[in-house]
């Protein structure tokens, strides 16, 4: 499936990432040779004629940041819809850690370590920079219904551990000052940083991220890309992203996958699919 | 002129000359404050949780308390019929969730309220098929609920409470606060709020949307119960009390539809106007005004704060 790929990164092994930007980058191992932690084969997703992704096949690879790119409307944030179960591809199937499951629902792809972000920041309006994080918890505290009622020995000791963990990702997203804000009053930037911080509590080993940066400024891009990359390094997670930026997506990811009307057009490290004729012609259009 | 002093002036002149009448007035208006409270209590969890208006919330109260009564009439101990009671609760909620919400998620608001109509109904139906349609007496020494009454010397005159007053007065509040620090403090409290708010992003970080559900409708059914127990101990147990549970509307109004404090704070104004509206300007139109009053109490308010004394503002970044 990817064995031009495969062959021209090992050809051209870890000669690329030295000082790009601020960020210390480390030299990273080819990402095209790891391991599979999650495949994508033969994906098809329809809404009654409307065919949102055809035959779509790829992989995501364990420590890597795989950029999903394509014009408007090329079926990328269905495609992270498929891939944290939110919705069922009509064909094809979706192996993720070895496991392939037929119809996963959202709250199992949770469980099994897949958090996400939304192009349109959904957090939970009501309540604080804090509580938003501390749902992302949720799955890793086990206390029952009892002793959270009574709010007393096993609870409380769990509710405590989990804050430190919070108190963490917040220091990490440096936002320790609007801890206790509502977050409906946060400026957009801010919201997008407070939802990565509630997918990092969940602590995923699959972290997609639909648009992480859309209508940031650039400084607050810069932040961004650079929490992603320390997200991708330090913790080594591996990324999923959909992002228009193509200056982001270059510098950022290790591998990019290209869709248009739902069809994949090309598949490769960020310099082959910049050359790619129909990547050129996807995004510029070709004259008729 | 005559009827201006009716209504501004000799009112607030009987309430200075006779101190003991008014106590006792605010405390009955407290006492059924506290139960109107409740009742709204159990409307709010489900309104917050899944956005549903849950028109069967009132005879839930009343299937909950026949279903008590029901069970120790078959000879099942008090004790065990409140199990059992609470074990129906949850097997509703259950239920509920399987057969109406599951089916039914994503439709309009609209079609979810009509679909707690049609439980409603079941529900008498139900109720009356099991257990028959006639009033019956609460079990109240049975539950070792206080009885009796106690007088108190105040104002020259005297106050009279009753035992049973005091224990819904106390119950209920428990019952309330237990629910706050749980909303407020807790993992599934949280998981709660946060489904109330966006039903995407809470599935995104693993809480399931059906067992949320489950909980709300299990903790507004054991709000049902104990509002169902205490209620049918100063009446009966019939039919008849889903009525009162039509009351938590100018509750909710007046709280707010999402906010637990507006229901405590709610249900006490309306508890506490209507009887004093019944008991000091009732006569000036011959008496039975507690049936509506609550309702004026509310749109009087309503003209002032349109979102209710705690809901919440709509805060939207255009």
């Amino acid at each position: 499936m990817n064995a031009n790929t495969t062959v021209e990164r090992v050809a051209a092994p870890q000669a690329a990432p030295v000082a790009q930007g601020g960020a210390a980058v480390v030299a990273r191992p080819d990402a095209a040779a790891r391991e599979v932690l999650l495949a994508v084969e033969n994906v098809s997703l329809g809404f009654g004629g409307v065919k949102a992704l055809t035959d779509v096949s790829f992989d995501i690879r364990k420590g890597e940041i795989r950029a999903i790119i394509g014009p408007n409307g090329a079926g990328k944030t269905s495609m992270l819809n498929c891939i944290n179960g939110f919705y069922h591809p009509t064909e094809g199937r979706i192996t993720f850690k070895g496991e392939t499951r037929q119809k996963m629902r959202p709250h199992e792809a949770a469980a099994g370590g897949i958090a996400r972000t939304f192009q349109n920041v959904a957090l939970f309006k009501g309540m604080s920079t804090l509580d938003n994080i501390m749902t992302g918890r949720s799955l890793k505290m086990r206390a029952n219904l009892f002793w959270q009622l009574v709010r007393f020995g096993p609870a409380t000791r769990e509710e405590v551990e989990h804050r430190r963990k919070v108190e963490d990702i917040i220091d990490f997203l440096q936002i320790p000052h609007i801890r206790k804000t509502p977050v409906g009053k946060l400026p957009y930037g801010l919201q997008k940083r407070v939802e990565l911080g509630r997918a990092l509590a969940m602590e995923p080993e699959l972290l997609l991220l639909d648009e992480p940066m859309a209508g940031m400024n650039l400084e607050e891009k810069e932040d961004m890309s650079r929490f992603i990359l320390d997200v991708n390094q330090e913790f080594g997670t591996t990324i999923a992203l959909i992002e228009h930026d193509t200056g982001v997506v270059m510098d950022l990811s290790d591998r990019v996958v290209v869709l248009e009307y739902g069809r994949k057009i090309a598949d490769g490290t960020p310099d082959e699919v910049k050359a790619n004729q129909a990547v050129i012609d996807a995004y510029l259009g070709v004259p008729h | 002129m005559d009827l201006l002093s009716q209504i501004f002036v000799e009112p607030f002149a009987l309430m200075v000359e006779m101190p003991d009448l008014l106590v006792q007035t605010l405390w009955e208006g407290f006492v059924s404050g506290v139960l109107y409270a409740l009742i709204a209590l159990g409307f709010v969890l489900i309104f917050k949780a899944s956005g549903v208006f849950n028109f069967a919330q009132g005879i839930m109260v009343v299937f909950a308390a026949l279903t008590l009564v029901g069970f120790y009439a078959m000879g099942v101990p008090a004790i065990g019929a409140l199990v059992l009671a609470v074990a129906v609760m949850f097997a509703l909620a259950w239920t509920v969730e399987r057969v109406v919400l599951r089916p039914l998620v994503n439709q309009p608001d609209i079609i979810l309220f009509m679909a707690t109509f049609g439980l409603t109904y079941f529900l008498i139906g139900f109720g009356e098929l099991v257990f028959g349609g006639e009033p019956k007496q609460m079990i109240t020494d049975e539950l070792m609920l206080p009885t009796g009454a106690s007088d108190f010397e105040f104002g020259g005159g005297y106050v009279r409470i009753q035992h049973l007053d005091i224990a819904a007065a106390v119950i209920a509040s428990i019952m309330i606060a237990t629910l706050g620090v749980f909303f407020s403090k807790t993992r599934i409290g949280r998981a709660l709020r946060a489904v109330a708010d966006s039903h995407k992003a809470a599935l995104s970080v693993g809480i399931s949307l059906n067992q949320i559900w489950v909980i709300v409708w299990f903790a507004a059914g054991i709000v049902a119960l104990v509002t169902g127990i205490m209620w049918g101990a100063r009446s009966d147990v019939s039919f008849a009390l889903q009525i009162i549970a039509l009351k938590a509307l100018p509750v909710l109004i007046l709280g707010g539809f999402t906010s637990i404090p507006g229901a405590i704070v709610g249900g006490l104004i309306i508890g506490i106007g209507e009887k004093l509206g019944e008991f000091y300007w009732g006569p000036i139109i011959g008496g039975g005004i507690e049936s509506w009053f609550a309702y004026v109490i509310a749109l009087i308010f309503l003209l002032f704060r349109p979102q209710g004394l705690f809901g919440e503002k709509i805060i939207e970044r255009v």
